[in-house]
């Protein structure tokens, strides 16, 4: 079966300086795939390839088949959520509108603005500013976007990042329930690395290069392998250390 | 209302009125995204450019608004890309386009010794001597700039909220760009007439910021702010008539008291609301 992603030899340099450096790997149909990476790993860089965002990058990225540079067509059939950001509490336009915004180039549906504000479970924020909503909020009104045009490929680049916990786990709720019910496959960014163990049937670890890119299981449930990543990848951009702790948790820690 | 009716009935009056209408109209929908944008002062750098443009027209003896429809697009639309393709912050570029116009407009003047044109109307504008050709134009970009937004208003909006988002979503960012400059430019041009080069910022801010405080959703964030600029450019009109007042400068402190009023009104709303909770 055709992967939905195909990442080859991809390598981006800014400023002459590599922030991406012969990446390959693919993505199937269903896949949940975390990736990991410490600040600066290339991660957002990625991504803004994977979405056209960013053209001028080495190598081949095809998304259904057809190269991104080609045919941006196919960014139609994606939904992407990038890094929170806070908005003005001035904005004006209401969370339905904003929603609303995801159906840009169809035919505007207000049955599936609705399911999408439902599925998120902003429904009693409908004409509401987004500005005046929590950040947890501000970002489920982006996934309702995201999700409006019924996509089959769903792009979230920490997403949660400075968002309390309990809205986390929330937010990782309806990451699950997307790709369980849904059947959305979702290529999500993260530092939280207990929950992309719990949720991620995939995992690619970045920094710059491609260290690991496999099932969850064989990274998580292996020691060595998290060991020697952490150790050699991560301890010299951010002085982390990892730990499992007795209730088998994976924790980075400061050294 | 019947010191309106009074006044309605000289032809000069009802141009002013007319494109005094059309005029705030879309300032009001232009400016909304100009201050979101975080680009107010995008008009007031437009309109120096436009001087620019109109002192050119007088020097070479060619139609000055044809000028500066040329100088005031080209302008735009080069800082527009300047922005894009540098790392130069937005206000600088626009600071940078306020003073190139000044400049050039100060430098023709004074090489040709001054013009015979009342150099005060393009400062500070003059409504009541529209003439009929200016109400043409005036319509015509009225009729140009609503169904153009109207089109790409989903468009507009998005790349308003997150321009990163907009490309993901396979708009041509670059392009819906460069063609709301030209919409804001045009816009600028027309309504020199009404507020003149330096207090064109009021028109496309003041509204804006007072609805911004008022409406819920985008669309009545535009109709109030359409309102209040309406309300403004008229009432100031007619009072300007009767105390013989400068029109542009009663018509933009009407829309500063409306600011105010709302600001006050809204933190009394507050204080309100917060002695109702204590007391509950």
């Amino acid at each position: 079966m055709q992967p939905i992603i195909k990442v080859l030899k991809l390598s981006y340099y800014y400023d002459s300086i590599p922030s991406l450096d012969d990446i390959s790997f693919t993505v199937d149909k269903g896949d949940f795939l975390g990736i990991i990476g410490p600040n600066g790993a290339g991660k957002t860089t990625l991504f803004q390839c994977m979405l056209g965002i960013i053209n001028d990058f080495r190598g081949e990225i095809n998304l259904f088949g057809s190269d991104i540079r080609q045919n941006k067509k196919t960014l139609q059939r994606v939904g992407y959520v990038p890094q929170k950001k806070s908005v003005e509490q001035t904005f004006p336009a209401t969370v339905k509108e904003i929603v609303s915004l995801g159906m840009i180039g169809k035919k505007i549906n207000k049955e599936a603005i609705y399911n999408a504000i439902k599925f998120v479970e902003l429904d009693a924020y409908t004409d509401k500013r987004i500005g005046e909503l929590s950040e947890g909020q501000q970002q489920r009104v982006i996934i309702a976007k995201a999700l409006v045009k019924d996509p089959d490929l769903l792009i979230l680049d920490e997403p949660t990042t400075g968002i309390d916990s309990a809205t986390q786990e929330k937010f990782y709720d309806l990451l699950k329930k997307l790709n369980k019910d849904k059947r959305i496959t979702i290529v999500w960014s993260s530092h939280d690395m207990n929950a992309v163990e719990r949720l991620a049937n995939k995992v690619a670890c970045i920094d710059r290069k491609l260290f690991f890119h496999g099932e969850s299981g064989d990274f998580f449930g292996n020691d060595e392998r998290m060991k020697s990543y952490v150790e050699f990848e991560m301890q010299s951009h951010m002085n982390l250390h990892f730990r499992r702790t007795e209730d088998g948790d994976n924790n980075l820690e400061k050294s | 209302m019947g010191m309106l009716f009074d006044i309605i009935q000289y032809g000069f009056m009802q141009r002013a009125l007319l494109s005094a209408i059309a005029i705030s109209v879309i300032c009001s929908i232009v400016g909304l995204f100009l201050v979101l944008k975080r680009h107010s002062l995008f008009g007031d750098a437009l309109a120096h450019v436009t001087f620019g443009g109109i002192s050119l027209g007088l020097f070479i003896g060619v139609y000055p608004l044809w000028t500066a429809y040329i100088v005031a697009i080209l302008s735009a639309v080069g800082v527009n890309k300047l922005r894009e393709s540098t790392k130069i912050p937005p206000d600088s570029s626009i600071a940078v386009l306020l003073t190139s116009g000044l400049a050039i407009g100060i430098i023709l003047i004074s090489i040709s010794g001054g013009f015979t044109v009342n150099l005060f109307s393009i400062l500070f504008g003059n409504i009541l001597l529209v003439s009929n050709d200016d109400l043409i134009i005036i319509m015509i970009t009225d009729a140009i700039v609503i169904p153009v937004i109207y089109i790409f208003y989903n468009k507009l909006i998005l790349i308003t909220f997150d321009e990163k988002q907009a490309k993901v979503s396979g708009l041509n960012v670059s392009w819906i760009n460069t063609l709301f400059i030209i919409l804001a430019s045009i816009t600028i041009i027309a309504s020199i007439r009404l507020v003149g080069v330096l207090l064109i910022s009021s028109l496309i801010v003041i509204p804006n910021i007072t609805a911004l405080m008022l409406g819920k959703g985008f669309k009545k964030t535009i109709f109030i702010s359409c309102a209040i600029s309406i309300f403004s450019v008229v009432f100031g009109i007619v009072i300007s008539y009767y105390l013989n007042l400068a029109p542009s400068g009663t018509m933009v402190l009407i829309m500063i008291s409306m600011f105010l009023v709302t600001i006050i009104a809204k933190n009394m709303k507050f204080t309100l609301n917060k002695v109702l909770v204590t007391k509950n």
